[in-house]
C-alpha cells in the first residue's frame, strides 16, 4: 500500500482507498439503521407477515390426505378414474391397511371431514366404516374389496375413489378453484353446478358496494372537511369533536343504532308515517338489504374520509382563492380550477382508506345486510368459524388480498400514489 | 442490590401467578342468561365445594374453530367447553375432544341407574356429555296474527292467513326440514328426500314462496328483539329465549310448539390437556352433570335436563316462582309434534346444502 504511485486510487487519511473507506462507513450506517428498526421489523414479521403467510399457505396445502392414506395415494395412481371400473384389490388392500392405522390414530374422521368438502357423504362414510374396520388385520384378513363394500356401500362407488384420487396430491389448486365457483373433477376443471355458484357474485358485489360507499363518503365528507378547514380554530375544534365522537363509539353500538333507526317500526318510518308521507301498511324497507349496508357503512367509515381531507385542506392557502377571484374567476371557477385540484391528495388518501376498509368489512353487513347486502368477508368468516373449511377461507382471503393489491397498483398508475397526502 | 430485589420480587410474583393459575379453570359457554344459569347451578356450588376458581369465557359460538387453532398451536387454554351436539361430533371427529366413558366417568342416578342408561339416546357422540334438551321453535305476536292464532308450523308458509314478516335463521338447518314438512313430505321421509337434488330444490322452492317476507337472523337474540319491536309477526329461535320474552319481559308473544326441532347442548373436554387439568375437568363434569345439578339449572332457564332422572326434580323458577315443567320443550303438552334433528345427515350434507342455500339467498 505504501508504495502506491500517483496513478493509484485516491487514499483516505488512514491509507485505505477512499472508495473502500466510504463503503465501509456507509455499511456501518446501514447496519446501525437496521439495528434501530430491527425490533419493529421482527415484530411485524412475527406477528403480521408470518401468520398471514401461514394462513395463505393453507389455500394450497393438502398434505393431510397423503399423510393419513400413505399407501392408498401411491397405489391409486395406477387406477384410471375414467375407466368406468372400480379400482382393483391392490387399492382396496392398501386402503384397508391405511384405514385401520388411521382409526388407531383417530385420524380417519378428520380425513372424512376434509374429503366431505369435495364429495358430500364421505364424512359419515369414514365415521361409520371406522367403527367396523377397527379390528381388521390388514395382513391376514384380505381380500378387502368385498369386505369394504359390505362395511359401507359407498366404497363400491367410482365417485368415492375418484374423489380420493383427485385430491391425493400434496398441494392442491382445489381451494382456489372452489373460490371462483369452479371445481376439480377427475375429468379436469369444471364449473360448479349453477345452484352452488355464489362466490364470484359476492366478490363483484363487494367491490361494487365498496365503491358506492367510497363515493358516498366523498360526497358527504367534502363539505364537512371544507367547513372544518375554513372555520376559526375554536369552532373547528368543537365541530371536530362531533366528527370524532362517533369514531370513538363502539362499532356494534353504531350498527345497532342504525337498526333502531331504519327498521320498519323504527324511528325514520314512524316519523314518515306520522307526517303522512308513507302509508302505515306500506312502510319503507330500508334495512336488511343493500341500502341498509350502504347507509350504515358510509356513516361508520365517514371519519376516515373527513380526517385526511381536512388535514389536506388546512394546508391550502385561502389567498389562492382570493387571488383567483380578484383575477375575475367566478366562485365556481375559483373552486373548481384552483381549490379542488389542491384538495385531490386528501380525496385520494381518504378513498384508499375507506375503500380498503370497506372491502374487508364483515360485522356491519352481517347485522344490517340481510341477504343481498352481505360481502365476501361474511363468507370468509363463515368458512373460518362455522364450516371450518380453512383452505377455502384462505383461498378467498388470498384472492381478496390480490384484488386490493391490483387496485392499488391501478390507482398508482392512474392517479399516482405520490398524489396521496395525509396532511 | 436493587436489581436482585426486583428479580426476587418478579420471581415471587411469577410463582404466585403460577400457583393461582393452578386453581383457575376456564369454562367456555354461550354467555347471557344461559351462562348465568350455569353459574348458579354448577359453578358456584362447585367452587364452594372445591375452592377452584372458575373463569367464564363466552366463546361457544366459535368453539370449534378456536379449539382447532389452539390445538394446532399446542396450547389449549380451555378446560371444559359447552357446545351443541353437532359441534361436539365435529370436535370428536377431528380428535379435538376427549372421549368419555359415561359409566365410569359420569355420576350414576340416585337410584343407581347407570349414566349411560340415564342419558339414553342423548349420548350422540362418544365425546359429548349432554346437559340440556333445547328446541328451535316459533313464537308469534298474539296481537298481530288476527283472531285465529296459528297452531301449525305451516302457518309460517301461509302468507294469506298470516300476512307480515317472519324471521328465520340464516342457514339451511331446520328451515329446509320445515319447508319439506309443509310441502307435504311425511316426517319420517324428510331426510331421505333432503338427501336428493330434487328434495333440496323442493325445499328451496317452498322457501321461495315466502322469501320476500323473511328477515334472516344470525344471533339467537334477534328474533326476540324483532318480535318485541313488532318487526315480525312470528319467528324461530331457541325456546329459552322465547320464555324470557314471554314470562320475564311480559311481551304479547306466545309459543308455537308445533314441529319444534329438538337439539342437545352439553359439555366436551378438549383433547391435549395436562393430566392434572384433565382430571380436574373430569371431576367438574362428574359434579355438574349429576341428577340434582341438571334439575337445578332448570330453575333459571327453560331448557329440559338431559337426564331422565332429573325430570321429576324440576321445580319452580327461582325469581318468578312459576312452575318450570310446563315450559320445558319436553313437556308432553309441548312435545305433541316434535322433530328430531339428524346429526349424521347434517354432518354430511351441511357444506353442500349450505352452498346451495346461500346461492339461493343471494339470487
Amino acid at each position: 500500500m505504501s508504495d502506491t504511485t500517483d496513478s493509484g486510487p485516491m487514499l483516505a487519511a488512514d491509507g485505505t482507498p477512499l472508495k473502500r473507506s466510504l463503503a465501509r462507513a456507509l455499511r456501518r450506517q446501514k447496519i446501525r439503521a437496521l439495528m434501530l428498526v430491527a425490533p419493529l421489523l421482527l415484530f411485524v414479521i412475527l406477528t403480521f407477515i408470518m401468520p398471514i403467510a401461514s394462513m395463505l399457505m393453507r389455500s394450497v396445502d393438502n398434505e393431510m390426505v397423503g399423510e393419513i392414506l400413505p399407501q392408498t395415494v401411491v397405489e391409486i395412481q395406477n387406477w384410471d378414474a375414467n375407466s368406468g371400473e372400480l379400482p382393483d384389490e391392490a387399492v382396496y388392500a392398501a386402503f384397508a391397511a391405511d384405514l385401520v392405522q388411521a382409526v388407531k390414530n383417530k385420524e380417519h374422521t378428520k380425513l372424512g371431514s376434509r374429503l366431505n368438502y369435495e364429495q358430500t357423504g364421505l364424512s359419515s362414510m369414514f365415521r361409520q366404516s371406522g367403527r367396523k374396520v377397527k379390528n381388521w388385520d390388514p395382513v391376514t384378513d384380505g381380500p378387502f374389496k368385498e369386505k369394504l363394500i359390505k362395511a359401507h356401500k359407498g366404497w363400491g362407488e367410482i365417485e368415492t375413489w375418484a374423489a380420493i384420487k383427485t385430491h391425493s396430491s400434496k398441494y392442491t389448486s382445489g381451494y382456489f378453484l372452489n373460490a371462483i365457483d369452479m371445481q376439480k373433477t377427475p375429468q379436469g376443471i369444471a364449473a360448479q353446478p349453477e345452484d352452488k355458484q355464489i362466490l364470484i357474485t359476492l366478490f363483484i358485489r363487494t367491490l361494487k358496494m365498496s365503491l358506492i360507499i367510497t363515493g358516498c363518503c366523498i360526497l358527504l365528507a367534502y363539505p364537512v372537511a371544507w367547513i372544518l378547514a375554513n372555520l376559526p380554530a375554536r369552532s373547528a375544534n368543537l365541530l371536530m369533536i362531533l366528527v370524532l365522537l362517533p369514531f370513538w363509539t363502539s362499532l356494534l353500538v353504531r350498527t345497532s343504532a342504525w337498526k333502531v333507526m331504519l327498521q320498519q317500526q323504527g324511528v325514520i318510518n314512524e316519523v314518515l308515517v306520522w307526517l303522512g308521507i308513507v302509508a302505515d301498511d306500506n312502510r319503507l324497507e330500508i334495512i336488511n338489504n343493500q341500502f341498509g349496508t350502504i347507509v350504515a357503512m358510509t356513516h361508520i367509515l365517514l371519519p376516515f374520509m373527513i380526517l385526511p381531507m381536512y388535514s389536506v385542506m388546512q394546508t391550502i392557502q385561502p389567498t389562492y382563492l382570493r387571488a383567483a377571484k380578484s383575477l375575475g374567476a367566478t366562485n365556481w371557477t375559483a373552486f373548481w380550477r384552483v381549490y379542488f385540484p389542491q384538495s385531490i391528495p386528501g380525496i385520494g388518501a381518504g378513498s384508499i382508506l375507506v375503500f380498503i376498509l370497506a372491502i374487508g368489512y364483515y360485522i356491519t353487513p352481517e347485522i344490517v345486510g340481510g341477504t343481498d347486502g352481505v360481502f365476501i368477508s361474511n363468507r370468509i368468516a363463515y368458512h373460518i368459524s362455522k364450516s371450518l373449511n380453512w383452505g377455502l377461507a384462505a383461498a378467498l382471503g388470498a384472492i381478496l388480498l390480490a384484488v386490493v393489491l391490483v387496485l392499488y397498483w391501478a390507482y398508482d398508475k392512474i392517479v399516482g400514489i405520490d398524489n396521496v397526502k395525509l396532511g | 442490590m436493587k436489581f436482585t430485589k426486583t428479580l426476587l420480587a418478579t420471581t415471587a410474583l411469577t410463582v404466585a401467578a403460577g400457583a393461582a393459575m393452578a386453581d383457575d379453570m376456564t369454562i367456555v359457554s354461550w354467555g347471557g342468561a344461559y351462562s348465568k344459569s350455569q353459574l348458579k347451578a354448577y359453578h358456584e356450588p362447585y367452587s364452594a365445594k372445591t375452592g377452584v376458581n372458575i373463569i367464564n369465557d363466552d366463546s361457544s359460538a366459535e368453539a370449534v374453530a378456536k379449539l382447532r387453532a389452539m390445538n394446532e398451536a399446542g396450547n389449549v387454554t380451555w378446560d371444559v367447553v359447552d357446545v351443541v351436539a353437532a359441534d361436539a361430533m365435529r370436535l370428536c371427529d377431528e380428535g379435538l375432544a376427549l372421549e368419555i366413558d359415561p359409566d365410569t366417568q359420569l355420576a350414576a342416578a340416585p337410584d343407581g341407574t347407570s349414566a349411560s342408561e340415564d342419558f339414553g339416546d342423548l349420548l350422540v357422540s362418544s365425546c359429548f356429555i349432554p346437559q340440556i334438551v333445547y328446541s328451535t321453535t316459533f313464537g308469534y305476536r298474539t296481537d298481530l296474527v288476527g283472531d285465529t292464532p296459528p297452531t301449525d308450523v305451516c302457518a309460517v308458509f301461509d302468507l294469506e292467513a298470516y300476512p307480515g314478516k317472519r324471521s328465520l335463521e340464516k342457514r339451511p338447518i331446520n328451515n329446509m326440514e320445515w319447508a319439506l314438512l309443509c310441502d307435504g313430505v311425511a316426517k319420517a321421509d324428510v331426510y331421505d328426500v333432503l338427501a336428493t337434488e330434487e328434495g333440496q330444490n323442493q325445499a328451496l322452492a317452498k322457501l321461495d314462496t315466502i322469501r320476500d317476507s323473511v328477515i334472516w337472523w344470525n344471533a339467537g337474540a334477534d328474533t326476540p328483539q324483532l318480535l318485541a319491536d313488532g318487526e315480525v309477526i312470528m319467528g324461530s329461535t331457541y325456546n329459552g329465549r322465547l320464555f324470557s320474552v314471554i314470562e320475564e319481559q311480559k311481551q304479547p308473544v306466545a309459543m308455537l310448539w308445533d314441529a319444534q326441532v329438538f337439539d342437545l347442548d352439553g359439555w366436551i373436554i378438549p383433547a391435549g390437556l395436562s393430566p392434572e387439568r384433565q382430571a380436574r375437568a373430569l371431576d367438574y363434569i362428574m359434579f355438574a352433570t349429576d341428577t340434582q345439578r341438571l334439575a337445578d339449572q332448570a330453575k333459571y332457564i327453560s331448557y329440559g335436563p338431559a337426564r331422565k332422572s332429573s325430570a321429576p326434580l324440576v321445580g319452580k323458577h327461582e325469581s318468578l316462582g312459576i312452575d318450570m315443567a310446563p315450559h320445558m320443550p319436553t313437556d308432553p303438552n309441548n312435545a305433541k309434534n316434535t322433530f328430531l334433528y339428524n346429526y349424521e345427515f347434517w354432518a354430511d350434507y351441511r357444506d353442500d346444502i349450505d352452498a346451495k342455500f346461500q346461492a339461493w339467498l343471494a339470487k
